[in-house]
């Protein structure tokens, strides 16, 4: 079971490096989503894989028995994944702001806080940018 | 007041305030309010401070779950010491505030974000739990996001894209290094981590510790992952990138310093000799980007990649002078920096601009704020007797003392070419008459402002000079962090209680 | 952009629904599955339906208060629920329980700063899902 887990977040991986390596950053933001699953079934896995039973403790006793789910790590996920979720919902709406306010997608044509050699000298230019 | 207490209210009280600040948001209160809450929070900061110097490191138990299993915040002498530097950035930025930032940007709850940026980066400092520290560090990144593009301005967002792109590969490089690592030690408590860590397969935990040392860099912008850093500091307003510059990357160099000296210990030699480079190179491409510069804040941007070399080559040569001399610069650069960067915001407020090309005359328009830069400026390139000279001082003296003349070396020609950016900032802003043919002068601000912007920038500069002439009190406070953090027996007692090391 | 004859006659009774489902998650949370973080989430779902039917500003209205002013105030609400515990000088975030009313063979109602924190949850949860979503169905 944890091999199959280990492949999967490999592919997962490599489709995100894929993705990441694009100069679209909508492309690379959907890269970030992959790589952050990855993430977050390499520590579901990391945890351990027991399909036994689930970490409940019957009434009376004060130790679940023995072979249950580590509950600890799904706790992590979850956490991990509400962070995630807001702070790609954030990404996403700045992006889309980008992509209305200077016209494009392509990262390397973003140069506005970071201009062309000479490009900065121009008063104008910088004005507008400010 | 008792540990349990002391220890999360420097995180709950920003917080708190975070709340007030945004419910008053849209009359003047919200702002006193932040100011307010910041002193405060800076009060408890040095109660916790003197708290941890006459006993030793504290702990507290969240929900009284003991550790390993629940929530622990720590504070040794470096937490303590960081939360107190944190208060007091704090303080000074939310008075500087009052002035500079606007009715628009406090509606959109500008106040309540840098609380929440405050709390983020005081959670980080005061855990002891490797989960806890992720998630402090997604506060902070979450309200240094919202800090950084508002106002909306174009420039913003294109900054701001690279900043949250980069920064969330970071992020979810550090989440798999807990994953991986929880998976062969089966905790997250960093005491206990730092006593399960030696019985672990070491080529494993070097692998670990290399995702770590990739995610944290990111974080402290070391070489060569310190792209985002240059393309988005200089982009806000100039509160927001003070506070950023003085606390954000040190949050990462923070997090390595302790996860270095406490957990990833095996095999010092390997990893700590690729630190090694990676200050190098991190001082001299920091520089040589200065160099080539030509704003402002886009100059001193590149100076806090350089600076952060220092730091880490503090962590990276492990012997307890390295280690105080990196504690001692964090805590004098933090001061530093941020001052400047509050100092390039009167330029731009009196002079019109930050681009070195179309400002000028400072010098003689306003002879005391070019006084108040110099110090700072002076400081950042180590002259006697101001605070970096003494940081410097020593961390030179740790690697002639471990024969490392290369890398001694690096760090002394560094200070040389610091001095070049800083005369360059001097001659163009300051000596150089102002292109427009007017005289920029302070006297154009009302003086309600004038006082809002400039006692933050006196204070910090004082602090600057106080560390300079009297440095021994923080030398000591200092060794005491680094004999801490090289010896973590008392921190690793002070989370699992006495009789649990005996076991 | 105008919405169906359908989405909107079915919204009035989805909404409703929506909402006290929300509030029975709630509820349920605190010895079951359920709790604030889904209950706020369902609650947002709810606004959102009703965004799509009559159009955001319509939502807006129906919320009174700004979404990101409800966030902060559940903020408020999660963090005093847990310096609560100060009270009887327990640390942060202790669970602190009071049970009226106690039968012979009951506990009695249990009332704890819990069931306060997962209100403070819900109300941040839904704020600001609601702040995000708005601001992206706005700008599209």
């Amino acid at each position: 079971m944890e091999v199959f887990v280990a492949i999967m977040v490999g592919a997962l991986v490599t489709a995100s490096v894929y993705l990441m390596l694009a100069r679209n950053v909508l492309r690379f933001l959907f890269g970030l989503v992959l790589l952050s699953n990855a993430a977050n079934l390499l520590i579901f896995s990391a945890g351990g894989l027991t399909p036994e039973a689930p970490p409940l403790i019957a009434p009376g006793a004060d130790l679940p028995p023995a072979g249950v789910a580590n509950a600890l790590p799904q706790a992590l996920v979850l956490t991990a994944i509400v962070i995630g979720f807001g702070l790609f919902a954030f990404a996403l709406v700045l992006i889309y702001r980008g992509y209305q306010n200077l016209g494009t997608l392509d990262s390397d044509e973003m140069r506005l806080a970071e201009p062309r050699e000479g490009e900065a000298a121009d008063p104008l230019r910088s004005a507008e940018a400010r | 007041m008792s540990a349990t207490w002391l220890l999360p209210l420097p995180i709950v009280l920003p917080f708190a305030t975070a709340v007030l600040a945004f419910l008053f948001r849209r009359g003047p209160e919200g702002r006193w309010i932040s100011v307010f809450g910041s002193a405060v929070t800076l009060f408890l900061g040095v109660l916790l401070l003197i708290e941890v110097l006459s006993y030793g490191p504290q702990a507290a138990q969240m929900g009284e779950w003991p550790a390993p299993f629940g929530i622990t915040l720590v504070a040794d002498t470096l937490s303590a010491v960081m939360v107190v530097i944190t208060g007091i950035t704090g303080l000074a930025v939310a008075v500087y505030a009052v002035a500079e930032i606007d009715g628009d940007m406090e509606e959109l709850g500008y106040h309540a974000l840098f609380q929440v940026l405050i709390a983020g980066v005081s959670g980080a400092f005061l855990t002891g739990d490797l989960f806890n520290l992720y998630v402090w560090f997604e506060v902070m990144l979450i309200s240094s996001f919202g800090l950084l593009v508002l106002g909306g301005k174009r420039v913003q967002l294109d900054a701001g894209i690279k900043y949250v792109t980069l920064n969330l590969v970071s992020t979810i490089l550090f989440l798999s290094g807990i994953g991986l690592l929880y998976g062969t030690t089966g905790t997250l408590n960093l005491a206990d981590l730092s006593r399960i860590a030696p019985t672990v397969d070491p080529g494993l935990m070097t692998v670990i510790a290399m995702m770590f040392m990739v995610g944290f860099g990111v974080k402290a912008a070391v070489f060569p992952l310190f792209f985002w850093l240059p393309a988005s500091y200089h982009t806000p307003s100039f509160a927001v990138s003070a506070v950023f510059a003085g606390l954000l990357t040190k949050v990462g160099v923070y997090a390595m310093m302790r996860m270095f000296t406490l957990v990833f210990t095996q095999d010092i030699a390997f990893t700590h000799t690729i630190l090694l480079w990676v200050a190098c190179l991190t001082m001299v491409t920091g520089v040589l980007g200065a160099a080539a510069q030509t704003d402002f804040r886009r100059i001193l941007s590149f100076h806090i990649i350089s600076q952060i070399g220092y730091m880490v080559l503090g962590l990276a040569l492990m012997t307890p002078l390295a280690l105080m001399g990196g504690v001692f610069y964090l805590v004098h650069h933090i001061i530093v920096k941020a001052n400047l960067f509050l100092v390039s915001g009167v330029a731009n407020r009196i002079a019109g601009a930050t681009e070195l090309g179309h400002i000028g005359g400072l010098y003689k328009g306003a002879p005391l704020l070019a006084f108040l830069f110099l110090i700072p400026a002076f400081s950042l390139a180590g002259f006697p007797p101001l605070s970096g000279f003494w940081a410097k001082y020593v961390l030179v003296k740790a690697s002639m003392d471990l024969q490392l003349w290369v890398v001694a070396f690096t760090a002394l020609a560094v200070g040389l070419m610091t001095i070049y950016s800083m005369t360059k900032i001097w001659g163009q802003a300051f000596w150089k008459p102002h292109p427009g043919g007017t005289v920029p002068s302070l006297s154009t601000l009302r003086p309600g402002e004038r006082m809002a912007l400039l006692t933050p920038i006196g204070a910090l500069a004082l602090m600057t000079v106080l560390i300079g002439l009297f440095p021994e009190p923080f030398v000591l406070v200092a060794e005491r962090a680094a004999g801490e953090l090289l010896d973590p027996s008392a921190y690793i007692a002070a989370v699992l209680g006495e009789e649990e090391i005996l076991q | 952009m105008k919405s169906s004859l359908i989405v909107r006659a079915a919204t009035r009774l989805l909404v409703g629904l929506l909402l006290m489902f929300s509030i029975w998650m709630l509820l349920r949370g605190h010895n079951e599955p359920g709790g604030g973080f889904i209950g706020g989430l369902i609650a947002a779902t709810g606004f959102i339906l009703y965004a799509i039917a009559h159009g955001c500003r319509a939502a807006r209205e129906a919320l009174r208060l700004e979404p990101q002013t409800i966030a902060m105030v559940g903020l408020g609400v999660a963090l005093a629920a847990g310096a609560f515990a100060a009270i009887p000088g327990d640390a942060l975030f202790t669970g602190q329980w009071l049970f009226l009313w106690p039968g012979p063979d009951t506990k009695g109602i249990p009332i704890s700063n819990i069931l306060v924190f997962d209100i403070g949850v819900y109300l941040v949860v839904m704020g600001s899902v609601l702040t995000l979503v708005l601001a992206l169905e706005e700008e599209v």
